[in-house]
């Protein structure tokens, strides 16, 4: 079965060790999770981790059945990229010199759709949000003047189809 | 003053009551039911302890002579009873050794509670005496896992603990409690958990696939019915028994499934599996309907996946959807308790006798005789076979025993051999093959069953990975019968040296101490046998003793257990010898 890339969004209890508990599950699996993001979501006090993977469909079933397992899962959901809106932010810190110096760095700031966070007298810091290639362009245009520090966040996605949460919980709620 | 407090509790169970963290575990799990536990005390969980030396009289404390068997019986309890077993640890290497006997419950889907002591809450993280990470360690291994460190927070947590391990597919739980919890005091109630919103525990039947199922097995014509724990978990016995019956169904179990229906109903064709029976494994790529029923398709039991039953539609019932098409696609599938499902199925289904296929099994059963059950029940041959002890067993109990084996040769034989006549009578450790399981497991099953007969069969190897509880057993009198079957080898590994890897007996031999010493040390009643003619007599005399016994059989050193599917292969290319 051939291999894709998979974004898993989980929908949980806020509770201490279930990152622990679901990463197990990949462990387990000997599968790699190539970015995770953990934050709140359309629900009160519902968490929702967005997970990707590179694997075959089987296994992301598996793992899906697997996560939702768990008792403060509420619901998962696996998505391939063509049916999911998608993104992930980048911060590239960079020597306020170059700002001045190095015309070009103007044209790419430009052409990227990046923002500029914060100017001090040592550094500015660059913001950008975008697919996966459009951050790693930007980095590969930047690199040759120096970056400083550079960090990109995990993969956030939204389904183009409903996730039905809201309805489920009722369903529970006891 | 303790029985006031405690009739407090139980009139009233709203009013609250100032109390320690520890006393209100011990009324949990009096509230939850438990009057036996099993444990072995430590530093961080001594308030415990305290308490339960004041409640011996209403909690029942047996000291292990390690953790692991404090699991392991905890195990044999639940298995027996249907509750929920408890076992009792301290920090560090004490919550450590609990780990096995958990993976052993995740897998084996046995509901247990574990309850470990914690460094205090101030000392967390700070390498403490006996601190370990136990949450961390053991939530690959659970269920679900709670730390505790404020003893208001006890009471929900214990009653979602339990709620968790006994609902749905029952599993084990761990809950950590951090040694201040255990001495703080405050106002204690209980509640039972009747939910928790994130977890659904009883999925509700989809009336379609039911119709869709009984279709298809009305359409059968040569139905095949695969049966696991799942029929045992969920007390679905006679609704199984009826729709065998009805639709003239063949029956075959795997080893978790064995005694959840009568060995010698006509229909029981035997088990399924790598050392399962000749005529169920190979007509699992005959039959046409393929019908399991709470079971998980594990790999001993599948052999190769690729070649496994796909000429037939497969019908998997079953309480936990992540088990639906994990291992084998299902045409269709049906979500709930087996009890529930089976019986919505039952009217629906069209009364029928298949007897040309039956006589199939029939003939195939035949063949396995002849060939392996003849040479192993009835030997010729000079040495003792284990499986002529474990029909001098059937015979002596009238199929009435509880057997729990260990792991390995022993194990097999047993399964294939043994004959019940009650559900919940067979208790081994399936999915992990934990070495050492049975004479804890033993232990548990004895004292949740004392009116009956339990007979621990177990090899010469796992007897000495837990052999200390002899200590547990000599202290409460358990009257527990132990046969251990001698080949002076580990003798699956060895069987698997000489089938496949020409005969290099790696640290596959064992020099064994004299097993009947050691258990006279213990004032168990001891004896060893090594000939036939001593076999039926001394079953008798074993069986009719009021206390523990110890018969050691000193049989064949290199039989092997046949049928045998190889490792990989398919369940048509079943091995005869």
């Amino acid at each position: 079965m051939e291999k894709k890339w998979f974004t898993i969004s989980v929908y949980s209890e806020n509770s201490v060790g279930l990152l622990n508990r679901i990463s197990g599950i990949f462990l387990k699996r000997h599968i790699n999770i190539e970015s995770l993001n953990v934050s709140k979501s359309e629900i009160d006090n519902v968490s929702k981790f967005t997970i990707v993977v590179y694997t075959t469909e089987d296994w992301v079933r598996n793992i899906v059945g697997q996560v939702e397992k768990q008792i403060e899962v509420i619901k998962t959901f696996y998505h391939t990229d063509e049916e999911i809106i998608y993104q992930e932010s980048a911060l590239f810190k960079i020597d306020s010199s170059l700002l001045f110096d190095e015309r070009n760095i103007q044209n790419i700031i430009k052409e990227s759709n990046s923002q500029i966070v914060t100017v001090s007298r040592d550094f500015f810091v660059l913001a950008k949000s975008g697919r996966r290639n459009e951050i790693d362009d930007m980095y590969q245009q930047l690199k040759p003047y120096g970056i400083m520090q550079f960090v990109r966040s995990g993969r956030i996605a939204v389904s183009k189809s409903e996730m039905q949460i809201s309805a489920l919980l009722k369903e529970f709620n006891l | 003053m303790e029985t006031l407090k405690k009739e407090k509790i139980e009139s009233k169970k709203k009013e609250t009551l100032r109390i320690s963290g520890a006393e209100a575990i011990i009324h949990c799990l009096l509230a939850e039911g438990v009057d036996l536990i099993y444990g072995y005390p430590g530093g961080a969980i001594m308030p415990l302890y305290d308490e339960l030396y004041k409640f011996q009289d209403k909690l029942t404390h047996i000291l292990t002579r390690h953790e692991q068997g404090a699991t392991h019986a905890a195990q044999g309890y639940a298995r027996v009873t249907g509750k929920v077993g408890v076992a009792v640890a301290t920090s560090g290497p004490g919550a450590t050794n609990l780990v096995t006997g958990l993976a052993d419950a995740q897998i084996d889907s046995t509901p247990m509670v574990c309850i470990t002591g914690q460094v205090p809450r101030e000392l967390l993280g700070s390498d403490a005496f006996q601190e370990t990470d136990i949450i961390g360690i053991s939530t690959p291994v659970t269920k679900w896992n709670c730390q505790v460190t404020k003893a208001s927070e006890i009471p929900e947590v214990l009653a979602k603990a339990f709620y968790i391990a006994r609902s749905g597919r029952p599993g084990p739980v761990l809950v950590d409690i951090t040694k201040n919890a255990q001495f703080e005091e405050f106002d204690f109630t209980y509640e039972h958990c009747k939910g928790v919103r994130s977890y659904n525990p009883y999925p509700k039947p989809d009336p379609k696939s039911i119709i869709s199922a009984a279709e298809l097995i009305n359409s059968a014509k040569k139905p095949l019915i695969v049966f696991g724990q799942g029929v045992i978990l969920g007390e679905a016995e006679e609704q199984l028994k009826a729709l065998v019956e009805k639709a003239g169904i063949p029956a075959a179990w795997t080893i978790l499934g064995l005694s959840a229906m009568d060995t010698d109903h006509p229909l029981n064709v035997g088990m399924v599996g790598m050392h399962g029976n000749y005529a169920p494994n190979v007509l699992t790529n005959e039959c046409d309907v393929f019908i399991a029923i709470g079971m998980r398709f594990d790999d001993r039991v599948t052999g190769s996946l690729a070649t496994y039953a796909k000429q037939a539609k497969v019908i998997h019932f079953d309480i936990d959807p992540a088990e639906i098409n994990k291992n084998v696609k299902a045409d269709v599938a049906v979500l709930g308790n087996a009890k529930d499902t089976l019986g919505l199925i039952l009217p629906l289904v069209n009364p029928n006798k298949h007897e040309e296929w039956h006589n199939i099994f029939k003939e195939k059963y035949e063949i396995e005789f002849e060939q392996v059950i003849k040479n192993d029940v009835h030997p010729t041959k000079e040495k003792l076979t284990m499986a002529e002890v474990i029909e001098e067993i059937n015979l002596a109990s009238g199929h009435k025993a509880i057997i729990v084996s260990d792991v390995g040769q022993h194990q097999m034989i047993a399964c294939r051999y043994a004959k019940f006549k009650q559900s919940k009578s067979n208790v081994t450790s399936g999915g992990l093959g934990t070495m050492g399981f049975a004479l804890p497991a033993a232990i548990g099953a004895k004292m949740g069953a004392m009116d009956r007969e339990v007979v621990a069969i177990i090899g010469d190897g796992g007897y000495q990975m837990t052999i200390q509880e002899l200590g547990t057993i000599f202290q409460n009198k358990t009257p527990v019968k132990i046969v251990v079957l001698n080949n002076d080898h580990l003798g699956m590994v060895r069987q698997w040296q000489e089938l496949f890897f020409e005969s290099r007996y790696a640290s596959t031999v064992m020099v064994n101490p004299d097993f009947v010493k050691i258990a006279e040390g213990y004032s168990i009643q001891a004896k060893r046998i090594s000939e036939r003619k001593d076999l039926k007599a001394t079953i008798q005399e074993m069986l009719a003793s009021k206390d523990a016994y110890f018969l050691e059989v000193c049989v064949e050193k290199e039989d092997n257990v046949f049928p045998m599917v190889p490792s990989g292969a398919s369940v048509s290319d079943i091995r005869l010898k």
